[in-house]
């Protein structure tokens, strides 16, 4: 009981292998975009390289790119098998690769299923490194005199513009952080110094940000000092104030961005999963339709193509046992205790020869 | 005496004929690039329309875009006459229409001539427009309650730190205007009655910039308030201060963008009409070897190709003939009224 079972005509046959053999060049096509979306995906990540703490989230885009590469280099054997398979005599080369080579791309396809799977579980990890990163990066941000932190200012406030967030979770964030350094602060003004001593641990904390929290929507000049003194603005309510700042955390807006990156990867690397799935199923189809016209001799009848020659179960089974038996050869046969020298009844005929044979003329014994 | 004449045998015919269309084909995908070209910088001129006071010349993008859009239509009907070439009976079809089609290839020239020169002349009138629009997006900054203004804050805002300048010329200009609006002014207080009193047109000025100047490279957060007053900031000293805000204008930034933008698209359409040249060279030397084949029905033969049938000197005196004979065409012929009157 074959698993669906189909009927191939010699011309059924030469089409299916020309269509499979633009489906395999179309999917060397779908290796390459996997290819270049894990490089696409790197880049992302690399550029914002010092927002993240070091965290093992960059297996993904790698996953990726070797995906794709083998992807590639698979489709592209396949497709040279196919364009071969239109002639009988061609296929002869190719028919013993033909069954592991079907093996190998159906494993492997799971590991572009794997892929695309991995590339929704990578958001618990990409969180937690953001915030980590992010709180780091705002605690260095008034250290842009210290060797391998300079730029740090520069890249927080470039962050904030361009992805229109403030602080980590908030612009509250900025309130707990001294993050103006203390070369530009007068120590001889009364001021500074009683903040400077009103704080445990000696820092400058004051309701202000960076001007890059500022949110270029707002109808008045920004208010960036004093933000939460009602009285030191005319006409300014902080609780009901919404526009004058912005309101989302750093760590959200970089999480949407690189979440909305990776469910388009992962909704393109699900398609083209499928994609080799179905190329996968043709080229099956292919190779037990050809090796039946082999069987049956005449290159131009017709034959038989299918998934499995026996049922899944009857497959299964098979299969297993297969195993076992690899497994089993270099055990023992453990009938008689192990002892080869009991003799064991022959249950089998023994054959001497023909019946009916005359004997030979005996040479006279001298 | 025809003009550059070359030898053609079957082979080199064929040869010009399958090289002719690929060429052709690619004049299509320039074609194409220009169109694209033009709608990019139409805009890119339409995003920045507010800072040019809405009052910004379209005319190049809309040349680019036509001109784009012609070139893909001739040099595809010029593809497919090069396609049917090496078939005689497919090749009489498109015989009559090449002398006038070759024309229009003229013309084209001249019209692909015409836009490049205005890609570069045009940038005048762009960097006049720019002045302008800026000064009044400044004016206009903090009216942000006035319907069609309420978003120049904004524009203004984006355009200073996507462009990294600030202000028209520089940042003094900010000093200039009164860009906090009266609303989010406490009259009351004594400091701003002073202020606003001291000036002669009432307008509430200081020596402060928006946020949008700061710059995020400056090692020290940004001084946007007092600036030309040195005690009101430690360790501060406005003339040699350059990393805290943006010391560029503004119509500089932007012009230089869209001087660029206009100089290689222009580069580009002048680069366009060497190769629409070449395309009828080639076609002119494909179109005459088919035609002096001394045997139509043997392929084999070979031909001679031409770029002018007479030389340049005796083809502009015809033309100059021509042109004279068409004006003269209205006028009655003296001669022969007399006589006419006569019998």
């Amino acid at each position: 009981m074959a698993v669906w079972r189909v009927k191939f005509t010699k011309t059924k046959r030469d089409k299916l292998a020309q269509v499979l053999w633009i489906l395999n060049w179309f999917s060397v096509l779908t290796g390459a975009i996997l290819f270049s979306l894990g490089i696409f995906l790197k880049v992302e990540l690399n550029k914002q390289e010092e927002m993240m703490a070091d965290r093992d989230i960059h297996y993904v885009p790698n996953m990726l790119i070797a995906v794709g590469l083998i992807a590639c280099a698979i489709n592209f054997l396949g497709g040279k098998i196919c364009y071969d398979c239109v002639d009988t005599n061609k296929f002869l080369r190719w028919k013993l690769i033909m069954l592991p080579y079907i093996i190998f791309t159906f494993f492997f396809t799971f590991c572009v299923l794997v892929g695309a799977l991995m590339c929704y579980t990578m958001r618990g990890e990409l969180e937690e490194s953001l915030n980590l990163g992010l709180t780091q990066a705002m605690k260095f941000y008034k250290d842009t005199d210290t060797p391998g932190r300079c730029f740090l200012k520069r890249t927080v406030d470039i962050l904030q513009i361009e992805f229109q967030c403030c602080g980590n979770n908030g612009y509250k964030d900025w309130f707990q952080i001294q993050w103006i350094s203390n070369r530009y602060l007068d120590m001889t003004h009364k001021d500074v110094a009683d903040r400077l001593r009103s704080n445990v641990e000696g820092k400058y904390l004051m309701d202000g940000v960076p001007f890059s929290c500022c949110n270029i929507d707002s109808p008045r000049p920004c208010i960036q000092q004093q933000i939460t003194n009602n009285s030191a603005h005319f006409n300014y309510e902080h609780q009901t104030e919404e526009l004058n700042l912005r309101m989302k955390g750093c760590r959200q807006a970089l999480l949407d961005y690189f979440t909305h990156i990776m469910q388009s990867i992962g909704l393109t690397v699900l398609i083209i999963w499928l994609f080799e799935l179905s190329v996968l199923t043709g080229v099956r189809f292919l190779q037990t339709s050809l090796e039946n016209v082999l069987k049956q001799g005449d290159p131009d009848s017709e034959s038989d193509g299918w998934l499995l020659e026996n049922s899944f179960m009857e497959t299964a089974r098979t299969n297993l046992n297969i195993i076992k038996s690899l497994g089993k050869s270099n055990q023992i046969d453990d009938g008689n205790n192990g002892d080869p020298n009991i003799n064991v009844p022959s249950t089998s005929i023994a054959n001497y020869g023909p019946d009916n044979v005359p004997p030979k003329e005996a040479p006279e014994a001298s | 005496m025809p003009f550059m004449p070359v030898k053609f045998n079957s082979q080199k015919r064929v040869k010009l004929a399958q090289g002719l269309w690929l060429i052709y084909w690619l004049s299509v995908i320039v074609g194409i690039f220009i169109f694209s070209l033009g709608i990019f910088f139409k805009i890119e001129l339409r995003k920045r329309s507010e800072m040019m006071d809405n009052n910004e010349s379209h005319l190049v993008p809309n040349l680019l875009i036509l001109v784009g859009l012609l070139a893909c239509g001739i040099n595809a009907f010029g593809g497919k006459v090069c396609h049917d070439s090496l078939d005689p009976v497919k090749f009489a079809k498109w015989k009559p229409m090449l002398k006038p089609y070759l024309m229009m290839c003229c013309g084209f020239n001249g019209l692909l001539l015409l836009t490049g020169l205005l890609c570069f002349l045009m940038q005048f009138a762009v960097y006049l427009t720019l002045a302008e629009g800026l000064k009044n997006s400044i004016k206009f900054y903090k009216d942000t309650d006035t319907p069609g203004r309420c978003f120049m804050k904004r524009t203004l805002d984006m355009t200073q730190i996507e462009f990294r300048c600030c202000g028209n010329n520089n940042f003094r200009d900010w000093f200039e205007v009164q860009w906090i609006s009266n609303r989010y002014l406490d009259m009351s207080n004594d400091l701003v009655k002073d202020r606003v009193l001291s000036n002669v047109e009432q307008k509430y000025l200081m020596d402060s910039v928006p946020f949008s100047c700061c710059n995020p490279g400056s090692p020290r957060p940004c001084i946007q308030h007092h600036l030309t007053n040195n005690s009101a900031h430690y360790d501060y000293d406005h003339r040699i201060e350059e990393l805290n805000i943006w010391t560029r204008g503004c119509r500089e930034a932007l012009f230089s963008y869209f001087s660029s933008m206009m100089s290689s698209i222009g580069i580009l359409v002048l680069g366009t009409i060497i190769l629409e040249s070449a395309d009828m060279a080639g076609l002119k030397y494909l179109t005459t070897a088919l035609e002096t084949m001394e045997d139509p029905e043997n392929p084999e033969c070979e031909s001679e190709g031409w770029l002018l049938e007479k030389g340049v000197k005796e083809t502009f005196g015809d033309l100059l003939t021509k042109m004279k004979t068409l004006g003269k065409g209205n006028q009655v012929d003296e001669g022969g009224d007399a006589q006419e009157a006569a019998t």
